[in-house]
This record gives C-alpha cells, structure tokens and sequence, in this order.
C-alpha cells in the first residue's frame, strides 16, 4: 500500500476542517469515543461540528478557526493518507506553509458563494512555489447555491486563469458539500450533472510520490559511524537518506564540497550490504578510501551536475515578525549542513493577487521576496525546479534559533560543478 | 530506469531514522524515553536501524512512576542489556519525597501528572538538550498539532501558538541554553501502523500485550482496571476474572486493558482493525478529564 500527503487550503471558512471531519466520518476513521466527545457540544446546526475533529487547540475551539497544523490520518483499501489541517488566515501563513511544504497534493477550497479570493490566489501560490505537482479545486457549499452548474462552471473558469498563470501542471475540478457530505467520499445525486470521481476516488487514484526515486542521485551525511570495537575496529560509515535518485555499489563519488573523489565500497540498509538503494531509504554508505568526511557533506556520483556555490539567488517565504532587511546576518540550514550568511540583497517582492514582481527594501511577515545570499562556506544544492530536496533550506536566527524563512534555491553565483580529478584506480 | 517500489511502512520508516540521525547530528546530551511499551520498542528497533554497528549516541532513560506493570519493568531490563545500551532509571517515588509532592487522591490515583516533575528533574540532572519520545500525533486532538521537533523553555512548557514552522524534513533543533527539544520520530505513525510493523519486523513485547487471565476492577463506565496495590477500593466494586489483554502500558492506576483473547501479533492486528474506539478512549482514565486535559498537561512540560 502506497502513501499520499496532501493539504487542504483555501480561505477561512471555506470548510477546510469540516472537509477533513468530512473525510474521516464518511470514511469510517473516527473513534466512537471520539464522535462521542463531539456528540457531546452544543452545536449552532444541531448536528455534530465535524471541524472539532481537528481543531484541536483550546484557542481554536475558543475562535472557531484553525490557528496551527494539525496532521491526520486515514486509510482506505487502496492507500494511507497523512492529511495536514492548515490554517485559512493571512497571519497564519507561515504554519500553511509548513503544511504545504511536505505535500504531494493540495486540495484548494473554494466557497460557492464567493468565488476565487485573494486568499484562493495566495494559498495556490504558495502551494504552487512549493512544488505541489497535483491540484483539486474543490468548490464546497454547492448546497447553498442550489447546486447549481453554473456557479461551478463559473469559479472553473476564474480558477483555471490562476493555474495558468502559475504554471500548475494538473488540476481537477470538483463539486462538493463538506457539510452535507456531497461528492466528498461517494457522488452524490444533488449534484447529478457532474460525472467525475469524488473526492475520494480522486485522492485514491492521484499517482503518489514518483519524483524522488527517479532524478539524479542524491545524499547528505547526517552522522557517521565509527564503533571503534573489537568487532569493528576500522569501520567508518556515514549514515544519511538517499534524498533523490539511486545508489549502487562500486560508484565512483565525489565528495562535496571538498572535492576528493572515492568509490562506494558497500551500501548498508539495516545493517545488510545490498546492492544498490534508492530514495527515501535511510542507508549507511562506505567507501573504499580513507577521506575526511563530515556531517552536512554530500556523497554524489562523478559526473552530477550539482553546483557548489557561496552565492544563491532564492525565493523565500519570510516568518518573522521583525523584518528582513539586506546586510542581515543569520544561519542557513541546509538539511543537515549548517553555515552562516548574510542577505546581501531583497531583489523582489511577490505581489499575491497578481503573482507579479514589485521592488521592496525590506520583507515583512508572510512576504514572499526573492534574496541573493552569500555563505560562509560552499552548499552543495541544485535549483529547487530540479531538486525539491537539495534545493530547499531554511534560514535560522543565530541567536534565538527560530526559523526564520523557509528558502528555495532559485539559481546560483560563480558556482561550479565538480569536475572528475581525471585519474583512475 | 524501473522506480523502486516502497510501500508506506518503508518511508514511515525512513523518516524516523532520518529523524533519529538529525537527533545524534545536532545535540550535544541527547536521551531516548523508553517505558518499555510498544511505541518506545519500536524505537529502540529504529535506532538500532539508525546507528548500528555502532552504539547508540544516547542513553535509555526511563521515569518510574512506581505504578508500572511488573512484566514491562522486567521486559525493558532485560531489553536494555540485550541491546548493550545505557538503561538510566528515575523514580517518581524519590520525586515526591525529595520535592514533598502531594500524593494524587481518589480510588485511582494515577501518577501520570507526577511524571512530569521527575522528567524534568531528569532532563535538568543529565542536562539533556533534546529527549526523544514515542507519541503518536493520532493519539490524541492536541498531539496532532505537535512539530516533529518540539521545542521546551527551561520549564518544560509547550507553547501552541509560538511553535516553529517546520519545513520539509529540515529540523531545526537549535536551542538557547536550558530549551530543551522533544523529538518524536514516530509522529506520523498511527496505532495500527505501530503494530504492522511491529508483524513486520517481528518485535518481542512484554506479555501484557497479548491476551491473557487477569483480576480486574469494573469501574462505573464499564472499563476493566487490572487490580493492583495502589487502588483504593470500596467494598461495593465488583471484581471479576476477564481475558484481557493493553493496548497502553503507562500508569497501571489509570489504563485500563481490553477484553482480548488476541495470542498473536496477527490477533491483535484483526482485532484493532474491528475496534471502534480509541486506543486512548479505550484505555487512559485522565484524557478525559476536560477538553484540553493533554493539552494543558503539555504545556506544562508532560512529554
């Protein structure tokens, strides 16, 4: 059985939440204990508040919205999914970030009556920036406007000139009633002109996580290990997760950023020497000769078009309330590599409703901007287009530790690619 | 080139030792919880996974709470020897002595929210800057809004609103002096999936898990409580012999075990996939006791 995360987003009180308790009730994945908590509310409707099965902060129940992710879970016969819940507000972007950033799929809410919104524009943006690959525009409330064709036709319309302009690569449309429980797990009569899958059927046949196992080889070393026994005197592995791409033993490697070249001696899933091993496997790699290697280097195989570079040009998310303003100082935290930086330029700003470019000198909360960064010491990253591993980081205060902004590589300075040392063995 | 096939306890696998890895590559002290139940064995699994041949790059640590299962307590000893690894035990008993806490009250008086003082007094005592733990976030409304990596003040707290954006698989576990980080590498794990792997992988658990005879307690909402020394029984309880087996092995003074003749791993799959309760409805007697009772336990430095 295969796995698919997807996120719900859209506006606030578009449904999102009821969606989910939607999706989790119809499809038999709530506890009766559960049910009986929520059983237990007074509610406005007189029927149980399906939003209450995920928002689950004091605070959120207090507002009635959702102010942080949560994450979910269910499974049909054909697959297990990993729902994350995020928040329609614009203050809670950077949380709707978050949830965006692990998804393969993003369920894009819509409410009948208002049509696409700014926030619409905004959350597919983000969804979007962040390389979600699979689109549901799922217009909710049909019920309210008499399940009428026409509305959707209407918002399919609106809707398909933001795909376009954000370049989404697939997007399906369909007609629901979170509340009542329309074309979400099974079609539904009241809205009998439509003829496409629910919901469900939908999220069940969406190919799932193709990407990863299949572009260039990638690795980073996240900790290596040396038990210095009697059993294992000399035995020096370096333990990471295939981020991209496929392994094999007896691979010619460079060592980056250094540069040394070396081959893979083994390949170590769980202890067993295997063949060759591919993402997202966690796996130990050993190789024939005795380099320095630390936590934070990539092991790639000679001939990757990888970049080394101290410069970056990226596109990042900014989730401070304090300003950025250039001559920044902070850390770059590059999956398990580690280096410090300045912001040496804000070159754009993101203008949400129209997805244009406008000049800015500093970026405020929820800012999408593009910077130029230069780093302490070299990062071995692709463009995040290519990699949505190796070209994704986050930016760290030095200070507090907070996270900062969540980074994509867009394109890199005097950066070289890692050319074969020319000699053989 | 053919794409390997992974199925979803593959990658659910992948991303704990992934985190297991982050813990050992970014903190200086850090520890693994283990009460010896399910979900920290199948830790333990993982980091062998993680970091063998080596050793592991944190010590075992376990808070007693005095009111544990016999049966755990002798499966984790004997777990921690064979595995070689550090096994560092604190007891909730020394904790009230030594800070005059006030014994929990009532028929039932669980020691769960004890727990927490003895937790930190462990974290400050071994200065432990990152402690990784086995919750699940499908156990419980506010576990599901927990990060992967949690960060804690220098009291333990959670703070909901003031969490971290945490993108991608990049954990960000840097800390000021006296934060601590709770790691939960098994957050996207369901109940289900704990015990699919546990099939998979042919874990050994402690006996409790599987069905067997035990005296219990009926309490008023009709949950079976297995007798123990510390209730505080009225003549009026009725007492009855049950096939039972746990679901949850904490506090003995408030989990209560299920009616079960579930002998194998493969039994008690079928029976949780019929189940239509929660393994916490089913078993803990404190979640209930307000909306936000975990929630609020959390903020106050409960794991």
């Amino acid at each position: 059985m295969d796995l698919l995360r997807f996120i719900t987003c859209g506006s606030v009180d578009d449904g999102k939440s009821t969606l989910i308790g939607r999706l989790l009730y119809d499809s038999d994945s709530v506890s009766l204990d559960v049910l009986a908590a929520l059983e237990n509310r007074p509610t406005v409707h007189g029927t149980v508040d399906l939003a209450l099965l995920t928002d689950g902060l004091r605070a959120e129940r207090e507002q009635g919205i959702t102010i942080d992710v949560a994450y979910k879970y269910f499974t049909t016969p054909r697959r297990k999914f990993i729902i994350t819940d995020a928040p329609g507000h614009v203050q809670y972007t950077r949380n709707m970030v978050t949830g965006a950033s692990t998804a393969d799929l993003a369920i894009v809410l819509v409410d009948a009556r208002q049509g696409v919104v700014e926030q619409t524009r905004r959350h597919s943006l983000i969804a979007s920036l962040v390389g979600i690959r699979h689109f549901v525009l799922a217009v909710n409330k049909m019920d309210l406007v008499g399940n009428d064709q026409a509305v959707f036709d209407q918002i399919v319309a609106d809707y398909a000139a933001v795909a376009d302009q954000l370049k989404l690569p697939q997007v399906t449309a369909i007609p629901i009633s979170a509340l009542l429980g329309d074309n979400i797990v099974t079609r539904s009569k009241n809205l009998s002109w439509y003829t496409g899958p629910s919901l469900l059927e939908h999220l069940e046949s969406v190919p799932a996580f193709e990407e990863a196992a299949i572009g260039e080889p990638r690795f980073q070393v996240q900790f290596v290990i040396r038990p210095q026994t009697d059993d294992y005197p000399d035995y020096r592995g370096y333990a990471g997760r295939i981020q991209s791409g496929e392994y094999r033993r007896g691979e010619r490697v460079h060592i980056l950023p250094s540069g040394q070249e070396s081959v893979i001696e083994a390949i170590e899933v769980n202890q067993q020497e295997v063949d060759s091993a591919a993402a997202p496997q966690a796996v130990v790699l050993r190789l024939a000769d005795d380099v320095d290697i630390s936590r934070g280097d990539s092991i790639v195989p000679v001939g990757s078009q990888i970049h080394v570079a101290k410069e970056l040009e990226a596109t990042i998310c900014w989730m401070d309330e304090r300003p950025l303003w250039p001559g920044r100082k902070l850390l770059v935290q590059h999956h398990s590599a580690v280096v410090k930086a300045v912001v040496s330029a804000i070159t754009y700003k993101v203008n949400v409703r129209t997805f244009g470019r406008a000049a800015t000198e500093s970026a405020q909360l929820n800012d999408i901007v593009g910077i130029r960064l230069k780093t302490a010491a070299p990062l071995v990253v692709d463009s995040y287009q290519q990699n949505r591993a190796t070209g994704a980081f986050i930016l760290v205060d030095e200070l507090s530790g907070d996270t900062l902004a969540a980074g994509m590589v867009e394109a890199m300075q005097n950066s070289f690619v890692p050319e074969p040392l020319g000699f053989t063995i | 080139m053919s794409t390997p096939h992974f199925d979803y306890l593959d990658r659910l696998e992948a991303e704990a030792i992934h985190i297991l890895r982050e813990v050992a590559g970014q903190f200086e002290r850090p520890a693994l919880l283990f009460s010896g139940g399910k979900d920290s064995i199948v830790l333990t699994r993982l980091a062998e996974k993680a970091f063998r041949p080596g050793r592991f790059p944190f010590p075992l640590v376990h808070v007693d709470t005095g009111h544990n299962f016999p049966e755990v307590l002798q499966f984790r000893d004997a777990l921690a020897a064979e595995l070689g690894e550090k096994l560092i035990v604190r007891s909730v008993e020394d904790t009230i002595k030594r800070q005059r806490l006030r014994e929990p009250g009532g028929k039932f008086p669980s020691r769960n929210p004890l727990q927490t003082y003895t937790l930190l007094e462990t974290i400050e005592e071994f200065q432990f800057d990152a402690c990784i733990g086995g919750a699940r976030r499908d156990e419980e409304k506010a576990r599901a809004k927990e990060r992967i990596f949690s960060v804690r003040d220098e009291f333990g707290q959670w703070d909901p609103k003031r969490q971290r954006p945490e993108l991608w698989n990049v954990y960000n576990g840097r800390i000021q002096r006296g934060e601590n980080v709770r790691v939960f590498p098994i957050s996207n794990w369901t109940e289900l999936d704990v015990w699919r792997y546990i099939q998979r992988e042919n874990i050994a658990l402690p006996s409790i898990y599987f069905g067997h005879p035990r005296t219990c307690v009926v309490l008023p909402s009709g949950q079976l409580l297995g007798l123990n020394e510390h209730l505080r029984l009225d003549e009026t309880d009725e007492i009855v012999e049950r096939q039972v087996r746990f679901r949850t092995v904490g506090d003995s003074t408030c989990t209560a075990a299920v009616e079960s003749d579930a002998a194998t791993i493969d039994d008690i799959i079928q029976d949780l996939l019929s189940a239509k309760v929660s393994e916490r409805g089913a078993t803990r007697l404190d979640d209930n006791i307000s909306e936000a009772g975990m929630e609020d336990r959390k903020r106050n430095g409960y794991f």
